[in-house]
């Protein structure tokens, strides 16, 4: 039983889990909110946007941790998300400002149930991977 | 009740369009003949694939479907028919009596109410019996000739007169006959539970006919009378028959069957003998006045255009007299588009003074119902035989007047059932390769939805409302197949002459999906309606009930809203989140060294100061302006001052008004010193040498001037916007123009005026866009503020007001037509479908607020838009599906309006249907605004290759629905044989072409233009209309306003049908170009030109000279003619071989090759071989 590096990191992904579940769950407020036309694309934008860039650097924060300590395995899921993040911060429109949801484009059918299956899934990975967190902070600390 | 109905004539009233009608298009086929008559080469494989008889027996299965899912539909729905019917009803009456007698005359339509619900019954008893007749027909024909290619009915006749009398006797197709009325019949009974009686008869009537219909063609007199007593005696029996199921069918609608009915629904009843019993006979009785008529086969559009110009003085003086005019009562056609049918119904309402010119003119188009009138007026005399005579004897002439005009014979059966011609017609198999004169003689006609008369009288026109199919696939996995996209073409704001504007305290909308209240809806009961969207049943609102126009009480289907597919509503204060807002004018100029050396200033002032007092709005009505260059200047023009003041501000990193409230002034009381600054500006900045151009903090400045208000902002741009806020620089690589490989830079390099027009479409304010500039100005980021706001944007490449003359007439006609056209303010459209359907794109220039919510801060004339659709759910369930368009704005004069828009169009479930009801032109429309998305966000190489794969799968798709087609040959069908053609041109053309060199800045622009233009100006662009002057003759000529116009004929987009002998108008839409050719006839040249001979004619000539000389009245006729089809004025230009201009016009000829693009014919075998991979 000792406190190790990766037994710390899982510790802290474990509370930044719970973060990115929020903040999934908030997204997918936001567009359901949008599709049943209670919010105006351009208002929906702002707290979302807003959200857009701490996610993805919450998530990058996660890879670097578990590259350090040397948690394969996790780093190994958390990497095609990691890709995808930031593939979607690269191909957004013209200025960086207004990240993957453009108001005018929002609306489009396709973009929106795009940008609505995207939050599930990726509420579905956060709440498998906090729970896969739990169980490796336990397993490390117990194991070592 | 405080109701009141007008007539509202809009102010920039549409000079009435001679919409050509889709019957000519037979009549264009009329001219292959030599092809068709090319011996056995290439027919002899022809019949292996047509005589298909797989793909007849799909066609009768669908047939029967869509038959008699439609009465099922009517039968449930009695009121809605007898409506419809009633109309018609009234409005012959009308014609007889003035309306001011309406009242009194209204016992009888009473009784024409009850009786005409049989007869619409009755009427689709004929169509589908006459739908057998069609299908058996052709199949009979192609059996016994073998002659396929010409299966469709109406080319028959013109290129084999002596034919089609053959066929018919021979036993072979009398066999068939029988087989096609049985198997047709037959699963009717089943289908209808409430009107078996009904039904069960209907497969009874052809069972006895069958024997006599053939004898009726090629016996004489005494057959006709045998058959007709068979006809009588049998129309007498049914008639029992009849009163039971209708009576049934009545239950709903009309309860008031007076015993007075009872004679005229015994005559009533011979109908539907007569409509069964020869199957053409309703077209035949619609054709009974003609016979002394029967005009020329080419001479039929003069016909119509009378009634038109007659139609026309009508309705003005109808409009300034009482608002219950039954004249207003038929939007559809008054409002000039339409096709021929609809312009016969309503020249049958027009009042007193041309009633007997209209009611002349309309009968010989045999319109369905009107001319069955007759037939029912007559039934009301005691002898019930009399109507079944007439009805029956010209059904026996049919044959043979087909033979005298086509043209009147098609268009006789356009009432009727031109949704049976049309589907033959749109399948019959073109053989692209062979087949080279694929154009019609005259502009491609929109196809008319296959749907009933009466729904197809009340259906949206197709000018402002257009579908990609007009049959929509059952599911969405039928959609799939076929290859096609499904969307709407949408022209919803368009100038019409005449709409019907209701204002009523109560809008009467579904309660759970808010549709409008439109003609499609089903009136259950007197107090009850069920929405054509999501089939909720509503009550009909008390004030409902009482129809103004025939001040009546208790006959809600009979209101204006559910007569017109299109009407206005005037809102109330519940549709308002503000109080109507002025209309509001800012012009933001740029005054830099460029821009005055273009010398746009002077022109912009000009027509600013001579359309000073046209600008849409009232008392209220605003108007400021900006100019910039390096600094910001703005004008205080506060009433009161002695002159205009200009305040600088140079602040430009944060911009400030300097004088907010007295920048943007009332147009009435500062109306002086406005005209003073508009005097003054162009040479205010003569001698600047400015040439910074700080745009981005203007239209900042501009944003906060015009955000408490909403309005227009007008942004006149000469070059890159170079200081401040979103400065862009030069993107565009010179050398890259002609690339085959990749466009870059067709997205915007900055949000900023995306960003901006957000804002601006937030405030209810509009940015429209004049780019004048003769280098790169990077309109791809520029287009952004008007694109997301609503704006419009014209480009005039290498604008110089004297270097460039025919830039410069074209800015200020456009300019005239800008600053004079109608304007709606603060508005949204919503569009709405049947449950099932689903938008899933919009394009267009405007902000998407909801799924299917458009946000449009202004709203213009021209602006038109696509949207595109998937099916969600199957549609098994229903027969019809219906989209409605509402467009809710504040008129430039203060009035909360919607105008609402109705499309009701068929459900089919066969393949082949789906590929006879495409709207080729629709098709291409929504595939262009889809391929400049994908350039945008992928890559112009992609959209290329979709565009072409679009072609290929679709028309692989059909090859593989018609199996016994041989693989070797290109097949389309004949609703889409211009597909590849179009698709070409659409490769051809500037927003997509590769290898040609093309500025991005052309490029960028025409891509704005097809996403934002209404179809009939894209088409324009797409497939200019190429036509001969240099021997314009009379024949065929229609008349407008006492003016003769020629119409020559459409030609190939070839450089084959330029001689050198003769002289070419090529139509662009924006665009005229004149081409002489070098050995032009000299008289031609002097009468028309006015220049003795070819060498002297100026190489920039944009104008023709008035002449009195026959052919130059001519030509001037031919082209003002065109000119009053559109609002742009297009500016004319003379090209001469010399001419450094001529290369524009040898790029439009988009069926010859060029350097980097294929010919049609090499196109043609390219997709032949994409297909066979």
């Amino acid at each position: 039983m000792a406190f190790t590096f990766a037994a710390f990191c899982y510790m802290l992904s474990l509370v930044l889990c719970a973060a990115l579940i929020f903040f999934a769950i908030w997204h997918i407020i936001a567009f359901d909110e949008l599709r049943t036309d209670f919010k105006s694309p351009i208002d929906q934008s702002n707290p979302v946007h807003a959200l857009v860039l701490p996610e993805y650097s919450i998530h990058s924060l996660f890879c670097i941790m578990f590259l350090c300590a040397q948690e394969w395995l996790t780093l190994g899921l958390n990497v095609p998300l990691l890709f995808y993040h930031f593939w979607r911060y690269f191909h957004c429109p013209a200025d960086s400002s207004e990240l993957a949801y453009d108001p005018p484009a929002v609306m489009n059918a396709d973009t929106l149930s795009y940008c609505q299956k995207e939050a599930w899934c990726k509420l579905a990975f956060y709440l498998l991977s906090f729970f896969y967190y739990l169980y490796c902070m336990i397993y490390t600390l117990v194991s070592s | 009740m405080s109701e009141t109905f007008k007539k509202q004539v809009n102010k920039s009233a549409e000079v009435p369009r001679p919409v050509r009608s889709p019957m000519q298009f037979p009549a264009g086929y009329g001219l292959h003949p030599p092809n068709y008559s090319v011996p056995s080469g290439h027919y002899s494989q022809v019949p292996n694939k047509a005589v298909s008889p797989h793909l007849d027996n799909q066609y009768r299965a669908s047939y029967h479907s869509t038959y008699y899912s439609a009465p099922a539909q009517n039968v449930m729905t009695p009121p809605v028919g007898t409506n419809m019917l009633n109309t018609q009803e009234s409005q012959q009456l009308y014609n007889k009596t003035s309306p001011q007698t309406a009242e009194s005359t209204e016992g009888l339509i009473r009784g024409a109410v009850s009786s005409a619900s049989y007869l619409h019954t009755s009427a689709q008893q004929s169509y589908s019996a006459f739908g057998n007749h069609y299908s058996t027909s052709v199949s009979s024909s192609v059996a016994s000739q073998g002659f396929p290619l010409n299966s469709d009915h109406y080319t028959m006749p013109v290129v084999s007169s002596a034919m089609y009398p053959v066929s018919y006797p021979s036993a072979a197709s009398d066999s068939v006959y029988g087989q096609a009325y049985i198997s047709q019949s037959l699963p009717g009974v089943g289908q209808f539970k409430q009107t078996s009686a009904f039904s069960s008869q209907s497969t009874a009537v052809p069972h006895s006919l069958q024997q006599h219909v053939p004898v009726g063609y090629n016996s004489t007199l005494p057959a006709i009378s045998s058959a007709q007593s068979v006809q009588d005696s049998l129309s007498r029996n049914l008639s029992g028959l009849l009163a039971k199921t209708n009576n049934q069918i009545n239950t709903g609608g009309i309860d008031s069957l007076q015993p007075a009915q009872s004679v005229s629904q015994k005559a009533q009843y011979t109908k539907p003998g007569v409509g069964t019993s020869v199957s053409s006979a309703a077209v035949s009785s619609g054709r009974t006045p003609t016979p002394g008529l029967s005009p020329e086969p080419r001479s039929t559009p003069s016909v119509t255009q009378s009634p038109e110009s007659a139609l026309q003085k009508a309705i003005d003086s109808s409009s300034t007299t009482s608002s219950a005019s039954p004249v207003l009562n038929n939007y559809d056609a008054l409002e000039g588009g339409g096709y021929p049918e609809t312009r016969s119904v309503t020249s049958s309402p027009v009042p007193a003074p041309s009633v007997p010119q209209t009611s002349k003119t309309s009968k010989p188009f045999g319109y369905g119902y009107p001319a069955l009138q007759p037939g029912y007026q007559n039934a009301t005399s005691p002898d019930p035989v009399q109507p079944s005579n007439s009805g029956h004897h010209p059904g026996l002439q049919h044959y043979p007047q087909q033979y005298t005009g086509v043209n009147q014979l098609s268009s006789s059966l356009g009432g009727l059932s031109l949704q049976h011609s049309q589907q033959p017609e749109g399948l019959r198999p073109v053989n692209l390769t062979q087949d080279r004169n694929i154009l019609p003689v005259s502009s491609v006609p929109a196809p008319v939805p296959n749907l009933n008369s009466d729904l197809r009288k009340l259906n949206c026109s197709p000018d402002s409302f257009r579908c990609t199919l007009t049959n929509i696939p059952q599911t969405q996995a039928l959609l799939n197949k076929a290859k096609l996209p499904l969307g709407l073409l949408l022209h919803p704001f368009r100038d019409l002459t005449q709409l019907p504007v209701i204002t009523s305290s109560t809008i009467v909308r579904c309660r759970s999906c808010r549709t409008y209240i439109n003609p499609f809806v089903s009136f259950i009961d007197q107090r009850r309606w069920k929405c054509n969207l999501c089939y909720r049943v509503n009550d009909v609102p008390e004030e409902f009930m009482y129809n103004p126009l025939t001040r009546s009480y208790g006959e809600p289907h009979k209101r204006p809203e559910v007569q017109n597919s299109t009407v206005e509503f005037i809102a109330s204060s519940d549709y308002m989140l503000r109080p109507p807002q002025p209309a509001v004018y800012l012009f933001v100029l740029d005054v830099s060294h460029n821009a005055v050396e273009a010398g746009y200033l002077t022109i912009v002032c000009q027509s600013l100061l001579e359309n000073l007092d046209k600008l849409p709005g009232d008392s209220r009505t605003r108007i400021g302006f900006i100019t910039f260059d390096s600094t910001v200047q703005f004008y205080n023009l506060q009433e009161g001052l002695s002159q205009p003041q200009m305040l600088i501000v140079s602040d430009i990193d944060d911009i400030f008004l300097p004088t907010p409230d007295s920048l943007l002034v009332n147009l009435h009381e500062s109306k002086e010193l406005i005209k003073d600054l508009l005097s003054a500006l162009p040479n205010m900045f003569t001698n600047t040498r400015e040439t910074y151009s700080a745009l981005g903090p203007a239209l900042q400045a501009a944003f906060k001037l015009m955000s408490p208000t909403g309005g227009r902002i007008s942004v006149f741009q000469t070059q890159l916007p170079s200081l401040g806020a979103g400065l862009l620089h030069s993107r565009e690589d010179p050398n890259q123009r002609s690339s085959t490989k990749v466009v870059q830079h067709l997205g915007p390099a900055t949000d900023f005026y995306k960003k901006l027009a957000l804002d601006c479409s937030g405030q209810q304010t509009a940015v429209d866009l004049f780019l004048l500039s003769s280098q790169y100005s990077d309109l791809a980021s520029l287009a952004c503020m008007s694109k997301y706001s609503a704006g419009c944007i014209y480009y005039y490449p290498s604008f110089h007001h004297s270097h460039n003359p025919a830039q410069a007439e074209k800015f200020q006609k456009d300019l005239k037509r800008y600053l004079t056209r109608k304007i709606g303010f603060e508005a949204v459209m919503r569009i709405r479908c049947t449950k099932g359907l689903s938008i899933h794109t919009f394009h267009g220039n405007f902000f998407v607020r909801s799924t299917d919510l458009l946000s449009l801060a202004n709203v213009n004339p021209d602006a038109g838009f696509a949207v595109q659709m998937s099916i969600e759910e199957s549609l098994t369930d229903t027969s019809l599906v219906c989209f409605q368009t509402a467009l809710l704005y504040t008129s430039s004069k203060g009035e909360r309006r919607i105008r609402v828009h109705t499309l009701c169009l068929p459900v089919v479930n066969s393949l082949a249907d789906v590929y006879a009801g495409a709207d080729v032109q629709a098709v291409v429309c929504l595939l262009a605004n889809m391929a400049v998305d994908r350039s945008v966000s992928s890559s112009l190489a992609d959209a290329r290759d979709a565009l072409v794969n679009a072609v290929v799968d679709s028309l692989a798709a059909y090859m593989s629905t018609a199996s016994n087609l041989q693989q070797s040959m290109l097949v389309a069908p004949n609703s889409l044989r211009l597909f590849p053609l179009y698709v070409l041109a659409l490769l051809k053309q500037k927003a997509f072409r590769t290898g040609t060199s093309t500025r991005l800045d052309d490029r960028v622009y025409a891509m704005c233009q097809m996403k934002s233009q209404p179809l009939v100006h894209l088409m324009k662009m797409i497939h200019p209309n190429l036509y001969r002057i240099d021997k314009l003759i009379d024949e065929s000529a229609i008349h407008v306003n006492d003016k003769v116009v020629p119409q020559p004929p459409l030609q190939k987009l070839s450089a084959e049908k330029l001689t050198r002998e003769g002289a070419f108008l090529m139509d662009c839409g924006s665009v005229f170009y004149i081409w002489i050719g070098k050995n032009c006839d000299n008289n031609f040249i002097k009468d028309v030109l006015g220049y003795p001979n070819y060498a002297s004619v100026p190489l920039k000539m944009t104008q023709l000279p008035e002449a009195d000389a026959l052919s130059s009245e001519r030509t001037r006729s031919f082209i003002s003619w065109l000119k009053d089809s559109r609002p742009l004025s297009p500016v004319l230009q003379v090209i001469k071989d010399e001419n450094p201009a001529k290369t524009d016009f040898f790029q439009h000829l988009i069926e010859d090759r060029t350097e980097a693009a294929f010919s049609y014919y090499e196109f043609l075998l390219h997709i032949q071989q994409q297909i066979c991979k």
